[in-house]
C-alpha cells in the first residue's frame, strides 16, 4: 500500500515538473495580488503593516482556490481516476496522497514566498516567522477541505464557479484564525492560541477529509 | 452454486439498469466461472459498458447484485478489486508521462509490483519497442491502446479481466497479439469479458455471449 501511495505522491509531482507552467501561474498569481496592494493603498507604513497578514492570507486562499479544479480534472477525463476507484489501495488514501502532492506544488510555494512579500508591507521581521507557520498550517487545511468541493464539482458545466461557492464559505474559518494568529502576535498576545487551533484543524481535515472526498469521486464517477 | 473447482467465478444476479429515463436491460443473469470467456454485444447505446462497469463495481446497478465466489462484490470491496483487471474506453494514460511510466503507474495502482525489466518486456510484447522512453503524448492513438493494453501482459495474477473494446484503434498485429493475451489468460484459467464489434479469435473452454437490445 505503501508503495502506492509513494507511487502517487511521485507521479504527480512528476507531472507538475512536466507542466510548471501551471505551478507557476499559481505562484505568480499569489506574488502580483499582494504586491497590487502596497501600490494601491500608497505608502502608509503603519495601515501597510496592519493589513499584511490579513492581505497575504486572503491571496493565499485565492491562489489556492485557483488551482482546485486541477486536482482530479485530468484523472478524471483520461480515465485514471477509475483505475484509482480500482486500485488495491483503499480510495481515502489514495486521495490523501494526491492532495499532499497538490499542496507541494500549490501550497508549500506560497508558504516559503510569504515572507519576502510581507517585507514590501514593512512588516516586524520577528513576526515573519508566526505568518509562515500560519499559513504552513493553514494551507493544506485549504488543500483538504478544497479536495471535497473538487471532487462534488468534478464534470460538471461550469464546475469552477461552482466550486468557488462551494469551497469559498468553508475558508472562512481558516482565514479568520490564520490571519488572526499574526495579528495577535503583532499586538503582543502571542499567536500560540491561533496556530494551535490551526494545528487541530489540519488533524481534522487530514483525517476525515480525503474520506469524504473519496465518496464524492465515487459518486462522480458514475 | 458457482463454486466450481476452487476458483471463484462472478454471477450476475437479476442486474437492471436504468441511466436517466432510459431502461437499458433488466432481469440480466449469467454466471462467468474460470476459463469462460464472455462477449458482450449489442448496438452502440444498448448499454454494453454499464454492464462492464456495474460488473467492476463502477456503476450500481439499479436492482440486483454481482457476486465474486458468491459474495456480494459491494461487501468485497478491495478484495475483489485487487482480483479485477478493468480495462476501460479511456486508456488512462498520461501524455507527460512515457509508457514505461505509465505501465509502472498503473501497476502499482492495481498493486502489482513490476519490475523494470518486466515493464520492458511488456511493452515489447506489444511492439513497443523502441517507444519506452517518449513522452506518451507524440504516439498515436493505437500506439496509446497498446499502452494500456500492456497491462495484460503483466496481469497473470488476476482471475478476471474485463475489458472494454480493447481492439478499437490497433492494427491487425495488435489485434493479434491481444488476443493471444487473453487466449492464455484463459487457457490458465481466467475468466474474461469483453465486449468488441469483431469477432475475435479466442479459443475458451465456453463461450458465452450476451446481446442487448437497443430499447
Amino acid at each position: 500500500m505503501m508503495a502506492a501511495l509513494r507511487c502517487v505522491i511521485v507521479r504527480d509531482l512528476l507531472l507538475a515538473a512536466r507542466r510548471s507552467s501551471d505551478v507557476l501561474t499559481v505562484l505568480l498569481f499569489f506574488v502580483i495580488v499582494v504586491s497590487l496592494f502596497p501600490l494601491g493603498i500608497g505608502p502608509d507604513p503603519s495601515l501597510l503593516r496592519t493589513i499584511a497578514p490579513g492581505v497575504i492570507w486572503v491571496a493565499a486562499l485565492l491562489a489556492s482556490m485557483l488551482a482546485l479544479q486541477r486536482m482530479f480534472a485530468s484523472d478524471h477525463t483520461d480515465g485514471t481516476l477509475e483505475q484509482m476507484l480500482l486500485g488495491a489501495t483503499p480510495l481515502g488514501m489514495t486521495v490523501a496522497a494526491k492532495v499532499f502532492a497538490h499542496w507541494v506544488v500549490s501550497g508549500l510555494p506560497l508558504v516559503l514566498i510569504s515572507p519576502v512579500l510581507a517585507l514590501q508591507f514593512d512588516f516586524p521581521q520577528e513576526l515573519l516567522g508566526v505568518l509562515a507557520l500560519s499559513l504552513a498550517l493553514g494551507t493544506p487545511v485549504l488543500s483538504l477541505i478544497g479536495a471535497i468541493g473538487a471532487a462534488l464539482t468534478l464534470g460538471l458545466r461550469g464546475g469552477g464557479a461552482l466550486l468557488s461557492l462551494l469551497v469559498l464559505p468553508l475558508y472562512v474559518p481558516v482565514l479568520i484564525i490564520g490571519a488572526g494568529s499574526a495579528d495577535a502576535a503583532a499586538s503582543g498576545l502571542g499567536g500560540h492560541a491561533q496556530i494551535l487551533l490551526l494545528g487541530a484543524m489540519l488533524v481534522f481535515a487530514g483525517a476525515f477529509a480525503p474520506w469524504a472526498a473519496a465518496v464524492a469521486l465515487r459518486i462522480s464517477a458514475e | 452454486m458457482g463454486k466450481k473447482t476452487g476458483r471463484p467465478s462472478l454471477e450476475a444476479v437479476d442486474l437492471h439498469c436504468t441511466r436517466g429515463e432510459r431502461r437499458l436491460f433488466g432481469a440480466l443473469n449469467f454466471t462467468l466461472r474460470g476459463g469462460d470467456l464472455l462477449r458482450v454485444g449489442g448496438a452502440n447505446g444498448s448499454g454494453k459498458t454499464s454492464l462492464l462497469r456495474i460488473a467492476c463495481g463502477l456503476l450500481e446497478p439499479t436492482r440486483g447484485e454481482v457476486r465474486w465466489g458468491g459474495e456480494d462484490i459491494r461487501r468485497l470491496q478491495e478484495e475483489f478489486r485487487r482480483q479485477l483487471v478493468y480495462i476501460g474506453h479511456a486508456d488512462a494514460i498520461k501524455d507527460d508521462l512515457t509508457p514505461a511510466e505509465n505501465l509502472q503507474v498503473a501497476c502499482t495502482l492495481a498493486g502489482v509490483r513490476a519490475l523494470r525489466e518486466q515493464i520492458g518486456e511488456a511493452l515489447r510484447r506489444l511492439g513497443l519497442a523502441g517507444c519506452e522512453h517518449l513522452p506518451t503524448r507524440v504516439l498515436s492513438r493505437g500506439q496509446r491502446r497498446r499502452v494500456a493494453l500492456a497491462r495484460l501482459a503483466l496481469s497473470e495474477h488476476a482471475p478476471l479481466w474485463v475489458l472494454d473494446e480493447p481492439f478499437t484503434a490497433l492494427d491487425a498485429a495488435a489485434i493479434d497479439c491481444v488476443q493471444g493475451l487473453i487466449t492464455e489468460h484463459v487457457s490458465r484459467g481466467g475468466a474474461a469479458m469483453l465486449t468488441t464489434h469483431l469477432e475475435a479469435q479466442i479459443a475458451a473452454a465456453a463461450t458465452l455471449r450476451i446481446d442487448l437490445e437497443a430499447s
